[in-house]
């Protein structure tokens, strides 16, 4: 099948350079990077300082096998910007080696053996966050919970975090716990309003806390938003979609499923759907064509969070969609002004 | 060197084509350039790496060295069975019915390996399952059968079977290794499963505290070796490449110089 050639869709944002748009999203994570900081300790800063390292140092290596201008692409940001989000989408305390082989991985497999930026057909972050997600799931599991539940009632201190991250940490089990989508998925037997009044994960401070982090990323989207780099359809679509299932079963038995809001401030919900589903590369092109992207991906999050395997489904639900992305473009081509018939796909045998 | 070439396109456009066989399959080739078919079996055409036939078994069981070793050469030893006896019965089966035939063949010896390695190697022939009957569908093993055996004599047949086979098993082992170093961090471990006790010392383990990563093991891991091994392949190829045009170029354009000759390097 002959796809869309649509050229360079990441560097088509109202005349501004790719450098600039990059930077700006980066700069849009900072909200919630200092709301993660200031929750779960310096683990997320150092983390995101050895994401950029990596990235950098394995861009600039396959730019140099590749015999491509290592400074000219280094100065895109596009490779900071993959480090950054999976440094904030990696738990804070995760061995360096993880990070490493994320980033890596995200960078040499996900984006330049493809032909680089504006060429890779998944989101390279996301990529990297599912293979160490799939490969270690034990250090992938191990979030900080809430001061107020640990049973060592205070954040790491910088000097913890590190050694944490470097070295082993023998006192890491009284800082860590579930998550609350984790807490909720393994809630077994136990009806809702149970789970809620029994399980660690779920009290109200853990879920504040991830509370705060979705609202912070909010603030950053909207932000973007704003400055008209990415368009509210696919954002709006994806919390649809979410809202949508998380709604139409918690109708149907309150009791087993998690309310809507619980689905919309816990996890990646506010992360993903503003800074990862909205990768101008990776995802469909087209405003209607955003809008099925958007919802496919919440749904499948959904679908992922409650029956899956994994507590969390955006990683696996981006990607999933992004197989999809180049299918939904084709169908859903907008009409060019002055014609009067939207030209929807191709047919066998016509010529393009 | 064009002599050559063609001859190797020729090999080439047989095996890709296997439907293309036309009514002289009964002639077989004069003298068998059996240097030709050992260049063809473990690299030029190689099954794994270039004809990317018999994909399912090397994605799904190459995890580990001894998963793909056992493997590898229940495969080598129906290819070359194969081989050898469609050579053999080349002149008597008719077009019409010469794949259900080569089939049947396919599937006895199969069946032996399969009956073979449950009584040798009961544990392995456990591990590796459905896909030790499954050697039936590779596509590699019938592709020599319907491309080579069946219009070459006997010994050329083999040769091409056991070098089809080899070809197969060196890249499958590789994979195996690959995965089984990035996945576990140890090489050869359970070698006893195939050679018995003498290898039960055999496992080597690189890494120490080697955190798992399951990724190389599952079946994305195996395409993205195999993928990596053949762009291995593609870099020595167009290294090589390279070098006859220089070492061509350095002898020098038999033509009259006063001729620009722009696409003699290609």
């Amino acid at each position: 099948m002959a796809l869309l050639r649509i050229s360079s869709p990441h560097a088509q944002r109202a005349g501004h350079r790719t450098s600039w748009v990059m930077q700006m999203v980066i700069l849009a994570t900072v909200p919630g990077i200092l709301v993660q900081t200031w929750l779960f300790g310096f683990g997320t800063l150092i983390n995101v300082v050895i994401a950029c390292l990596t990235a950098l140092a394995s861009e600039a290596l396959i730019l140099l096998i590749r015999k491509r201008s290592v400074a000219f692409f280094l100065k895109d940001y596009s490779a900071l910007l993959t480090a950054v989000l999976l440094g904030v989408a990696l738990p804070p305390v995760v061995p360096w080696w993880v990070t490493v082989t994320a980033v890596g991985f995200a960078i040499i497999f996900a984006k330049q053996l493809y032909g680089g930026l504006g060429n890779n057909p998944f989101n390279p972050a996301m990529v990297g966050y599912a293979i160490v997600l799939v490969s270690f799931p034990v250090p992938m599991s191990q979030w900080l919970g809430h001061t107020s539940l640990t049973t060592s009632g205070e954040t790491l201190s910088f000097l913890q975090s590190l050694q944490a991250i470097f070295h082993h940490l023998p006192s890491i089990d009284g800082y860590t716990m579930a998550t609350p989508l984790d807490g909720f998925k393994h809630k077994d037997l136990l009806d809702s309003d149970a789970a809620f009044n029994t399980i660690p994960a779920l009290q109200a401070a853990s879920v504040n806390a991830w509370l705060w982090i979705n609202l912070a990323y909010l603030i950053g989207g909207l932000g973007l938003l704003w400055l008209r780099i990415i368009t509210w359809h696919t954002p709006v679509a994806f919390l649809s979609g979410l809202l949508l299932m998380s709604g139409v079963f918690y109708v149907i038995d309150p009791s087993l499923f998690a309310s809507p809001v619980f689905h919309l401030a816990t996890g990646a919900a506010m992360f993903g759907a503003f800074f990862i589903a909205t990768d101008p590369v990776s995802s469909c092109t087209s405003n209607r064509g955003k809008l099925i992207y958007g919802l496919g991906i919440g749904i499948l999050i959904y679908i992922i969070r409650t029956w899956g395997g994994y507590p969390d489904g955006v990683a696996f639900g981006v990607l999933l969609m992004n197989f999809a992305a180049p299918l939904i473009d084709y169908y859903t081509q907008p009409r060019s002004y002055g014609h009067s018939k939207a030209k929807k796909g191709l047919k066998f045998g016509e010529d393009k | 060197m064009t002599m050559k070439m063609s001859a190797q396109t020729a090999v080439a456009d047989d095996v890709q084509d296997p439907s293309s066989q036309s009514t002289d399959s009964a002639e077989a080739k004069p003298t068998a350039n059996y240097a030709e078919i050992i260049y063809n079996g473990i690299w030029k055409n190689n099954p794994a790496l270039v004809q990317l036939l018999g994909l399912c078994p090397m994605l799904a069981v190459t995890s580990t060295v001894v998963n793909a070793l056992g493997l590898g050469l229940a495969t080598l030893v129906v290819l070359v069975g194969s081989n050898i006896a469609v050579s053999i019965i080349r002149n008597y089966v008719s077009e019409a019915v010469r794949l259900p035939a080569f089939v049947m063949i396919i599937a006895s010896f199969t069946t032996s390996i399969e009956l073979i390695m449950q009584a040798y190697t009961y544990e392995l022939y456990q591990i590796l399952g459905i896909f030790i009957p499954l050697i039936v569908t590779n596509c590699a093993i019938l592709g020599r059968a319907d491309a080579f055996a069946s219009r070459n004599p006997i010994l050329p047949s083999a040769i091409d079977g056991l070098m089809m086979g080899l070809g197969f098993m060196v890249i499958l082992v590789a994979l195996g290794a690959m995965r089984e170093l990035i996945g576990q961090g140890t090489l050869f471990s359970d070698m006893h499963l195939l050679f018995g006790d003498m290898a039960l010392h055999w496992k080597l383990t690189v890494f120490q505290n080697y955190p798992n990563v399951l990724f190389a093991i599952l079946p994305p891991g195996a395409f993205i070796g195999l993928g990596l091994l053949i762009a291995g392949k593609n870099y020595f190829d167009e290294k090589e490449k390279k070098r006859i045009a220089a070492a061509k170029a350095e002898a020098g354009p038999a033509e009259s110089k006063r001729v620009r000759v722009t696409g003699q390097a290609g």
